[in-house]
């Protein structure tokens, strides 16, 4: 369904250093960088797939994102979805995909949100009673049945980006690129954005493209990762086998009745307190039941529970790993 | 064409929301009318045969001009566009199936609109019933008076073509204040917004009004106040024409042009 071959794109960045006199000198004389964006990208993705793009600010995301929904013509390579070429069939492309760049707001500031549907419904040429079906489906799943007629201008932002992704869907697009979709939003928000998109990829079979800082809406929602780094592609697979392949430890926390506890090689306590600990076993030299029989036989453990690292702690490690 | 109108509709409702702002106006533009009137009296009381315009026709020349202000006046730019520009939001409006040109060409059409429908009225009205020699006159037939909406209409729509050239340049510069000023000044006094045209030197006249500026409220002002009439009117409304479709597709060349190598602005 997307195919991308090869991708780059090349942005010229003017730089100079702080001050007056530097200021007056890029007057006359500009120093031009080339930052590549995007070096060299391929990936392909099926429909109905969930895929998390993943990477530190500044690696590309955004970009391939425009590339993808055809706002941005890269210097070389090719991408064919759904058979197009985006940026040269940009009209005829855009009707099957939806965008919703978190940063950025597509509703009519001045107007109740429904005008702004009213809106898209004549540029995308949806047919009424489309129409009427998929907004009753939005309005319904993402609770916002009221909030459509206020202003833009008096909701709150939770309320807003949920309006947003109704309106990148009013026309059943088969694709959906979410750029930062959570951004900013409170915890209430933020799941039922995530509940949201998990149902809409079960029922409509839409593939979605994510790119997020939130590890916690790539851990909810998708199933495969793309990290990039510096325009270049570090790595594509599933969540799980990232997680097992970079992660030795598992983690205990215990409340236990008893005096010290010895540990063996292997285990180390993060947080030891009276009746309470943090421990950290390395799955490479024993087995989290062991670690528990070792405890178990020296105090009265009253509770227990296991933990693998955080998928921020995973992310944060693939970082460091490729150096971005 | 329905996705156009809606377009069209939406900006005119969202522009019809500001309606101090509209007071505000049409205040401004009562007394700045009011002003410019008294100013050129003084002239005229002096010596009126050295003017080339009757004193009524300059009144309704003034008249007119601040009525219809927001139609015509370079200044006039739709903000919405030029920040979405520099912020990079425009990303959304390419997002859609339509092509940049004629969504921003209606756009800022609906914005003049919007702003002109609000204030128009209440100062042609109420300068149709000042005492004389203030008085907006009523045109001289019902020929002139149509022949005055055909050339206003499109006027309005050479100013609008011509606005979009700033849009665009925009796209390299990124900030449009250095641009605008530039066009400003120029389109203000060519298009005889300062003082009518028919005030130019007599050389420098007939060129500037075959400049496209000439063709924009010029035309239309002077075609109601009865300074240009017969056979004259067809060939200047042929000219205004002209110009509109060259501005036009220079337009959407320049604007295909930038597409081809437009960034979007922000991460």
């Amino acid at each position: 369904m997307i195919q991308v071959e090869h991708i780059s794109k090349t942005f010229k960045v003017s730089r100079r250093s702080a001050g007056f006199l530097e200021a007056f000198k890029a007057l006359f004389h500009r120093e031009y960088e080339c930052v590549k964006a995007l070096d060299d990208i391929s990936f392909n993705i099926d429909e109905g797939e969930m895929v998390g793009y993943i990477g530190p600010n500044g690696a590309g995301k955004s970009s391939t994102i425009k590339v993808l929904s055809g706002i941005l013509t890269p210097d070389s390579g090719s991408c064919h979805i759904n058979g197009r070429i985006p940026w040269k069939e940009r009209t005829a492309h855009v009707k099957d995909i939806g965008v919703v760049f978190g940063q950025r707001s597509q509703l009519w500031w001045d107007v109740p949100v429904v005008d702004s549907f009213l809106l898209l419904r004549d540029i995308y040429k949806i047919p009424d009673k489309l129409y009427q079906n998929n907004l009753d489906e939005l309005v319904n799943l993402l609770d916002i049945e009221q909030i459509i007629r206020t202003p833009t201008r008096q909701l709150s932002l939770g309320q807003r980006m949920r309006c947003e992704i109704a309106a990148s869907l009013l026309h059943s697009p088969k694709i959906l690129f979410l750029d930062e979709p959570t951004i900013g939003l409170d915890a209430v928000s933020k799941i039922a954005v995530r509940d949201f998109i998990l149902e809409l990829n079960r029922n409509h079979k839409t593939t979605v493209i994510l790119t997020t800082h939130d590890m916690q809406d790539i851990e909810y929602l998708t199933k495969r990762i793309i990290l990039i780094g510096k325009g270049k592609i570090l790595m594509d697979g599933s969540l799980e086998n990232i997680r097992k392949e970079y992660t030795d430890t598992k983690r205990l926390t215990i409340d236990f009745i008893g005096e010290d506890i010895q540990l063996v090689e292997g285990m180390k306590f993060i947080l030891q307190e009276k009746n309470h600990g943090v421990i950290d076993i390395d799955s490479k030299m024993l087995t989290v039941s062991d670690a528990i029989s070792i405890l178990s036989s020296q105090v009265k453990l009253n509770d227990i529970s296991v933990t693998g690292p955080s998928v921020d702690e995973v992310v944060a490690q693939l970082y460091q790993k490729y150096h971005i | 064409m329905k996705k156009y109108m809606s377009l069209l509709r939406m900006r005119f409702i969202s522009g019809i929301q500001y309606r101090s702002a509209a007071l505000a106006g049409i205040v401004t533009q009562y007394v700045w009318g009011f002003m410019l009137i008294l100013g050129f009296k003084a002239f005229y009381d002096a010596d009126a045969s050295a003017f080339p315009m009757s004193f009524d026709a300059l009144v309704s020349y003034i008249w007119l001009n601040q009525a219809f202000l927001a139609m015509f006046m370079p200044w006039i730019t739709d903000t919405d566009i030029l920040e979405s520009i520099r912020d990079g939001s425009v990303a959304y409006e390419l997002c859609r199936p339509v092509q940049l040109y004629p969504m921003w060409f209606y756009k800022s059409m609906a914005n003049r609109l919007s702003r002109a429908v609000l204030r128009c009225f209440p100062i042609i009205i109420a300068a149709l019933f000042l005492p004389r020699p203030f008085k907006l006159l009523a045109p001289s037939d019902f020929g002139a008076l149509s022949a005055f909406l055909l050339s206003l209409f499109i006027g309005f729509l050479l100013v609008v073509a011509f606005g979009m050239i700033t849009y665009i340049i925009t796209f390299y510069t990124l900030s449009s204040n250095g641009i605008r000023i530039v066009i400003i000044g120029t389109v203000e006094f060519f298009a005889g917004s300062i003082i009518p045209l028919p005030f130019f030197p007599e050389n420098i006249r007939k060129i500037v009004e075959l400049l496209p500026f000439a063709s924009m409220q010029n035309v239309a002002l002077r075609i109601y106040s009865g300074d240009i009439i017969g056979i004259e009117i067809i060939f200047r409304i042929v000219l205004q024409l002209f110009w509109f479709i060259a501005i036009y597709l220079i337009g959407n060349y320049l604007m295909r042009k930038a597409m081809r190598h437009v960034v979007i602005q922000g991460g």
